[in-house]
This record gives C-alpha cells, structure tokens and sequence, in this order.
C-alpha cells in the first residue's frame, strides 16, 4: 500500500502543454493555498441529507443517512468511500439532479433543490456531447445562458486554451484521447464559470501517467480560477493528493465518518512519502468499510451502487 | 466491386428468366407481360411526361403528410416517453392501433375531407404517425439518461433542452424509425391513390388494370419500388452514416 508508483518525470507530456512544469526539481513556485475562511459563509452546506428508495426486490435501502458537510469559498473537499456508498450520488444531490429523502442543500446560504449553473457537475462518464464539436460543447452552458456570441467565443478561446486544447476546437469528441476528453468536460465546466466544481471520479478511468498530468492542472487551474472544487473519488492517495480536506463515507448507510485535513505543502505529488503516510491513515480507517462492500458485492453478485433515480 | 458483380448477376438472370417464360408463350400476353413490352410502356410513359406528372405529383403528397407525421409523432412520442400516466395509457392504444391497416381510416377521411387531397393526406399521416411516434419513444428511452443529466445540469431545460439535447441524443436511435415511417407512408399514398382518380402513382396503376395493359401495371410497380428503394438507399442510409461517422461509431475517414 505504501509503495510509490513509478514516477513520470516531464517526458511524456504531450507538446500543447508548452513550458509548464510539475513543479518538482524545477524550481515552480508553491500553488497558494486558498484562504479558509473557517467562521465564513459556507458556499456549500449539506444539512441532514438522507437518501433512501425501493430496491427492485422491494426492500427499502436507506443509502444515504443524515450527511451535515460545509464546503468553504475556495476549498478542495475529497470525498473518498468504498463504491456502492452513495458518494456520486451526494454529488448529484448537490448538482440538484435528484432530490434527497430529507434534508437541505444551500449555496451561499440560499436553499436549491433544482440544477443551476452556479454549480457544474463532471460526470464520470463525461457527459459530453458526440454531435458538437468541442468548440461548442464547451460553448453549451453559455449558450444556455443567453450570453452574446462574441462573449461565447471568446471564453471558449479560453478555456480551451486553459486546459491545453485550443487546436483541437473543431474536433469531434470522439476523435480525442481519454484525457483529452476529461479536459474537454473540464472546460465545458470552467466556461459557465460556476463557483462550485463538482468533480465525480473524473480520473478514474485514464492511464497513471495522464492522471498525473491532469492532477497538476487540476490544481493549476483550481489555483488561478479559486473555484469551491468537491471532488469524489475511491482512490485515498489522489484525495490526499488533492484535498484541503477529505470526508470518508461509510459504506450502507452513507454517513460521513470522519473528516481529515489535510495541509500537506503543495505541490504534493502522488509519490510523496508524506502523501503516502497520509492516504495510510485513511485507508485504515476506512478499511472495515471497503470490506463491508466487497462482501456484498461477492454475497450479491453485483457491484453495489445507489439509484439515485429510483422510486423513493 | 464483388457486391456490384453479383447484383448483375442476379438481376440479369431473373430478367433472362422472366424473358424466358414470356417468349414461351404458356400464357397469354394481356396475363403475362414480356419484359421488352414493359420497357416499352416505360418509355412511353416517360415521353408523353404522364410518369413524370404522376411521379411529381406522388412525391409531393408523401413529403407533405410524412413531414407532418413526424412533427406530430415526435411531440406525441416525447409525451408518452416523458409521461408515466401517457405512457400506460395512450402508449398501449399506440400499439394497438398498429395493428390497423392505415387505408381502414379511408372512409372515414372521405367523409371528413371529401374527395381531395387531404383525404390521402390523412391516410399518408395516419399510416406513418404511429411508427414514428413509437420510434421516437423507443429513442427517447434507449438514449443514455447521462446527456439529459449533462444538459439539465449547464442550465438547459424545457424546449432548449429538448431541442438542442434529447432531440440530437435519440437521433441514432430513431433513424430506423423514421425509416419504416417513410415505407408506411409510401405504401399508404399508393394505396389511397389506388382508390381515387388522383394523377398519382396509383392512379396509373389503376388505369393499366382498366385498359387492360398489364404492361403499364407492372411498368408503374417497378417505378413504385424504385422510388422507395431510392429514399431508403439515398437519403436514410446516408442520413445513417453521416449519424454514425460523427457520433463516432464508425471509423471516420
């Protein structure tokens, strides 16, 4: 569990990404970290959000059980859980995609139970659009918006540019790499400029060495934009990679077990031995978790997931 | 190359057979017509301009009551696909209506229209409506729910959201669809125009049989398939793979 992967040094960027560097032995300068404004505004708050429904063989299945998380202006939330646990659903809650059980979802302090572009989920499967170009998937949530044409193109320019894909505007999605594609939903998510970041697995189906590329501009543009970034992921050592925080959700019900802050210096890197010893200590913790989950997946069947569509 | 090689083949051999049997003489010519004796009635269709007039006339009455079925069986397809209590209801009475040849609605349009145009146009409509609803509910359904999600969550919704983001989603799905609509209609235009003095393809038809001249009845039925073979093979099958190419799931070249 400790053993580093094998680390990628600057070769196998692809040539877009020009003279960025990963920071390591190259002298980049720290990412600052956000200001946590600890006594603010939370921007998202999740008061007592439960979530259960009718499986198909009629039992009822309480997924989700009274969740209470804050998010601050700014921050990086990891939520981490064994799978099955209901962690993309809580995102798509937040999304205002599904409704809850019971509870509340506020942005700024204002209840929302409907999808609005102040916050833009990244689904796992992308969700992009295979009849636009990228050029006008990323120009989608503008278009929604009503903003001028002149206004679309050039913020498509530049988020385009901003996640190294500005050449590649009249391509068809399919044309593109996995990573490539993740870029894409990236900056169809940017260019609506939302406060909050939902970010649902994004990396987990890319190769180890285009999951560190974008890893590093997920941080860079996180940095630059001071976007709220809540990012679910099963993999503890990209949430320690990653997070100002992580939140580890237990597995049926759902509950947030324990939070951990995690103020390791930036840039970390996966490799870090202190990134290591961190995810460590998760993984620990969340252990009887992910066992619980292998069993019902072995005992069942099926992989465990939460329907979150499903007749409540 | 191989593909062309064989159609020649299969074609000319049944025209060779055909020829065959008719210089046999077994039956008759008013029964059985020679192939030369059709080619003839082709020809002289084509000059004297009554196939064009006929073939003009055809096209316009099916374009016009398909390209409103499909409006309509879109909107009445995306209501019982959105709506539960549709879905139950109005879904079931769909199906079985399919089971009705479109020209049993045939008196009843002459009673509502009239000896007219709209007449066939309703029969074309009422032909091709329930295929195309039921292809768009099927597309409606098949679609994978990650786009509407996709879209409802960058702010699209209600007619945006339909037309720039369900309607594009299901379009692979209800091409076949759409499809069997168009053969639906066709076979009904024909059928309606069988039934009354209309200047359309299956008036002609119809005039053949009274003249006796089996050679202009089968001249017009080979017209009748080429034209539908040419819609499928022209414009679907392109419609197809220009879908495909750009979704993606085909090599694009």
């Amino acid at each position: 569990m400790t053993t580093a992967p094998q680390s990628f040094p600057n070769d196998h960027r692809s040539p877009t990404r020009g003279n960025l560097s990963r920071g390591r032995g190259t002298g980049a300068a720290v990412l600052p970290l956000p200001v946590r404004a600890a006594a603010g505004v939370p921007k998202v708050e999740l008061q007592g959000i439960s979530l259960s429904y009718k499986t198909e063989k009629g039992t009822r299945l309480l997924a989700l059980d009274n969740i209470d998380l804050k998010v601050q202006p700014g921050e990086f939330l990891c939520i981490v859980g064994p799978s099955g646990c209901g962690k993309s659903t809580l995102l798509h809650l937040i999304a205002g995609l599904h409704h809850p059980t019971s509870g509340k979802v506020f942005i700024d302090s204002k209840q929302v139970s409907e999808p609005g572009t102040d916050r833009i989920l990244i689904f796992q499967e992308l969700g992009l659009f295979p009849w636009l170009k990228v050029g006008e998937n990323v120009e989608f949530g503008m278009r929604m918006k009503g903003l001028s044409k002149a206004e679309r193109k050039e913020r498509t320019e530049h988020y385009l540019r901003l996640v190294h894909l500005a050449q590649f505007k009249d391509s068809y999605t399919h044309q593109l790499s996995g990573g490539m594609r993740q870029r894409v939903a990236l900056a169809r998510a940017l260019a609506t400029e939302p406060d909050v970041l939902l970010m649902d697995e994004p990396f987990a189906a890319l190769d180890a060495q285009t999951r560190d590329l974008l890893h590093d501009e997920l941080e860079r543009i996180w940095a630059e934009t001071g976007r709220t970034i809540i990012f679910v992921t099963h993999n503890v050592r990209e949430a320690v990679r990653l997070g100002d925080r992580v939140a580890l959700i237990t597995f049926r019900p759902g509950r947030v077990k324990r939070e951990f802050v995690i103020d390791l210096p930036r840039p970390r890197h996966l490799e870090d031995i202190s990134v290591a010893q961190t995810a460590r200590e998760i993984l620990d913790e969340l252990r009887g978790e992910i066992n619980r989950s292998l069993e019902v997946e072995y005992h069942e069947g099926v992989r465990p997931h939460v329907d979150p569509g499903a007749e409540q | 190359m191989k593909h062309g090689v064989r159609l020649i083949v299969f074609y000319s051999g049944l025209l060779g057979l055909w020829a065959i049997l008719a210089k046999l003489k077994l039956w008759p010519p008013y029964l059985f017509p020679t192939p030369w004796g059709v080619g003839e009635s082709l020809y002289a269709g084509f000059a004297d301009h009554s196939f064009w007039i006929a073939i003009g006339t055809s096209m316009q009455r099916v374009l016009i009551g398909y390209a409103i079925s499909v409006i309509l069986g879109m909107c009445l397809g995306l209501g019982v696909a959105s709506n539960k209590f549709l879905e139950e209801t109005l879904g079931g009475l769909l199906v079985s209506l399919q089971s009705l040849p479109s020209i049993c609605w045939w008196p009843l349009a002459l009673l509502w229209f009239g000896l007219s145009q709209n007449a066939i146009l309703f029969v074309v409509i009422m032909g091709s409506l329930l295929s195309v609803t039921m292809a768009m509910e099927d597309g409606r359904k098949q679609m994978p729910k990650i786009y509407g999600m996709a879209g409802r969550n960058l702010g699209a919704r209600g007619f945006p959201l339909f037309w720039h983001v369900l309607l594009p989603a299901s379009l692979p799905y209800i091409v076949s669809g759409l499809k069997q609509g168009w053969a639906f209609a066709w076979r009904s235009l024909i059928t309606a125009e069988m039934l009354y003095m209309s200047l359309g393809l299956g008036q002609i038809l119809m005039m053949g049989r009274d003249l006796s001249d089996m050679n202009q009845v089968i001249a017009v039925m080979v017209l009748i398939v080429a034209i539908g073979y040419v819609v499928d093979g022209l414009v679907f099958k392109g419609l197809e793979r220009h879908l495909q190419r750009k979704w993606g799931l085909l090599p694009s070249t």
